[in-house]
């Protein structure tokens, strides 16, 4: 187990990068914790499998080191970085058993018979295949499949790492989340690193201690599900992050206020001037409608959800959702939306900007 | 509920049994008229039952010839899967390189039968064939017309020139199939080169395989032209396959009634063995399954 450290790491599928956009990866420096459970989210075409296969050694990247502790791994084999990694859809070798399949990991090793044994039978239990050891792999239904390729994932007890890229894609809701508490627990018990590639936030934000955002070739942002909440660094990870995703509106800032659709809007912190495109962002959570204090708003509908409303309106032609705690009253009457001052977050093209003064607080 | 009946439909069939008629069973049935029957010319014939048969079943050239087909075919087939397979596993995965292999490959089997025993029947011979003037240059005592050891070679080496290409395009079509991320799983599971093959690619080349190796047995225990046009079955007749022998029984010496128990005989036992390998490698897997 080690520590894994990723310096001035960007790849590219060109032989010859002319421009950024021609790299999946742009420029990063990480490190990913020993012992971390991280889930690495994205959109679909993000640069999330390219990361992954980069650690594992399946992918050579065009830029920068791979560090497993101190040693340069960068070009190191696969075989050597001693990584586990389990593929989006079921890899098994159809003529094998499934104990066989299980076994393969540890046998390539050289593990003698009756410790891969105990370790497949652990694995098997661990997986509900008990029952099923001795029977061909062919034949299984995916979901099966599924569990074999993450039992094989999770077979080895020395490995650097574990690596699952979105391993529960195939698999029926009930199981998914039985297999996701087992991954849960297999961490608190063996501490592996591991690092979970999802486009699904509740499997993230369930499975992970720190949660990696990444958007088009960038990590941009790496935190605790509380910050990505509370503080997100980009407006992507505050559109990504949360259901539904952040509000955002063009809006001039001018020291602790800004100015959005005619109307001044307090921040809870004053900013000095900022270049680029300036928005304001809110969550639905921190909005609340009003008989008149704030931006003028439309409501289109009202959904239930059950623990509370999310509204859906408009401001100035631009959505904006607010979230209804239980119990209150929705009239017509409510015409303007208000935002919590201490909750705005402001960018600048796309980014987060620190404030000026120090003046904010976060509950 | 009323259903009309209107056999009528029933002449809806008859184009299907038409075409079969004429493509199948009356060439066949001739056969089986001539295989039991004898002719002294004039196109008079007597019933002779099942003498042919007996004839042909205790015939020992016959015998010999079929020993001589199962040899050739062994041969070829031992030495064109592993091979095939090989070229496949070493060709380009994409890019120029592998359209360019995959024309090169698909060029033998696009040269007409005759042609392909005529380049052989010219390349190997000793006065003017590139491939015999230079052996007999370089020393080496080489010559298909005398030898029977030449000759066999020659007509295998040509074979597996012929045929190598439609295995190897078989199975590269097999490999090419299999998603990277199954060697992607294998190098994360350490796995050695064999156990890539023996695991991940054999598994996955079997159905394209099982054609491969039916389709090589077939056409080589039916093989014809080839070595007719280089060999003439001879020197002797070393190789004489099968076919070969039909040949001479039924329009050399047009002995039609022993030619004819014979080809029925030879289809026989060429169904039988397909169906026996076919039976055999669709079950191998099959094995302590589910």
């Amino acid at each position: 187990m080690a520590q894994i450290t990723l310096s001035k790491l960007a790849h590219s599928y060109f032989p010859n990068p002319k421009s950024e956009s021609e790299f999946a990866l742009k420029e990063m420096d990480h490190v990913w914790d020993d012992g971390g459970a991280y889930a690495l989210l994205g959109s679909s075409g993000c640069g999330k499998t390219t990361l992954l296969n980069i650690i594992s050694g399946l992918v050579r990247p065009s830029h920068g080191r791979v560090l497993f502790g101190a040693t340069d791994m960068t070009d190191a084999p696969t075989a050597e970085r001693n990584i586990a990694q389990v593929f989006q859809f079921p890899v098994v070798y159809d003529t094998m058993t499934v104990r066989d399949n299980l076994a393969f990991p540890l046998r390539n090793r050289g593990k003698d018979a009756a410790y891969v044994k105990a370790r497949v039978d652990h694995i098997a239990a661990m997986i509900g295949m008990e029952a099923r050891l001795n029977h061909k792999a062919r034949g299984l239904t995916a979901d099966a499949k599924q569990k074999i390729s993450l039992g094989r994932g999770m077979v080895r007890e020395d490995v650097n790492a574990i690596l699952f890229d979105e391993p529960l894609t195939v698999i029926d809701p009930h199981m998914k989340w039985e297999l996701r508490t087992q991954l849960k627990q297999l961490h608190r018990e063996f501490r592996h690193t591991m690092i979970y590639v999802t486009h699904d936030q509740t499997e993230a934000l369930t499975f992970a201690d720190k949660v990696v955002v990444m958007y088009d070739g960038r990590v941009v942002q790496m935190g605790t599900p509380q910050d990505l909440f509370d503080t997100p660094a980009h407006t992507f990870v505050g559109y990504f992050i949360g259901s539904p995703g952040m509000n955002l509106f063009d809006a001039d800032i001018a020291g602790s206020h800004a100015a959005l659709l005619g109307v001044q809007v307090a921040l809870g912190a004053a900013y000095g001037p900022i270049k680029g495109r300036t928005q304001i962002g809110i969550r639905p959570e921190f909005v609340t409608l009003t008989a008149g204090q704030g931006v003028p708003v439309r409501i289109l509908r009202v959904e239930d959800v059950g623990r509370h409303r999310i509204i859906r309106a408009e401001a100035g032609g631009k959505p904006l959702n607010i979230i209804a705690p239980e119990g209150q009253p929705i009239g017509t009457d409510l015409t303007h939306a208000a935002f919590a001052p201490d909750r705005i977050s402001v960018y600048a093209d796309d980014w987060r900007v620190t404030p000026a003064t120090a003046t904010r607080k976060v509950a | 509920m009323d259903k009309t009946q209107n056999n009528k439909a029933w002449f809806l069939v008859l184009p299907v049994l038409a075409l079969v008629a004429f493509s199948a069973v009356i060439p066949l049935m001739t056969v089986v008229n001539y295989s039991l029957q004898d002719t002294f010319g004039n196109n008079e014939f007597f019933w002779a039952g099942l003498e042919w048969f007996e004839d042909v079943l205790d015939s020992d050239r016959i015998k010999d010839a079929l020993g001589r087909q199962i040899l050739f075919t062994g041969i070829i087939l031992a030495i064109e899967v592993p091979l095939g397979i090989f070229v496949a596993l070493n060709m380009p995965k994409k890019g120029f390189w592998a359209s360019f292999c995959l024309v090169l490959m698909a060029l033998p089997l696009l040269i007409p039968f005759n042609v392909v025993g005529t380049i052989w029947q010219i390349f190997g011979r000793v006065d003017i064939g590139l491939l015999g003037h230079t052996l007999a240059a370089m020393g080496v005592d080489y010559n298909y017309t005398n030898d029977v050891f030449d000759a066999w070679a020659t007509v295998i080496i040509m074979d597996v020139w012929h045929w190598t290409s439609l295995v190897a395009l078989l199975s590269y079509a097999g490999l090419q199939s299999i998603p990277e991320a199954y060697y992607q799983a294998a190098k994360i599971d350490q796995a050695g080169r064999l156990a890539v093959f023996r695991y991940i690619e054999l598994p996955k080349m079997q159905g394209v395989l099982l054609i491969a190796i039916l389709l090589r047995f077939m056409d080589s225990f039916m093989i014809y032209t080839e070595p007719f046009v280089v060999t003439g079955g001879g020197p002797g007749n070393a190789t004489t396959f099968l076919s070969i022998d039909l040949v001479k029984q039924a329009i050399g010496q047009f002995d039609l009634g022993p030619a004819a128990a014979f080809s029925l005989i030879y289809f026989l036992v060429i169904l039988l063995i397909s169906w026996v390998f076919y039976t055999v490698m669709t079950n191998l897997d099959k094995r302590d399954g589910v």
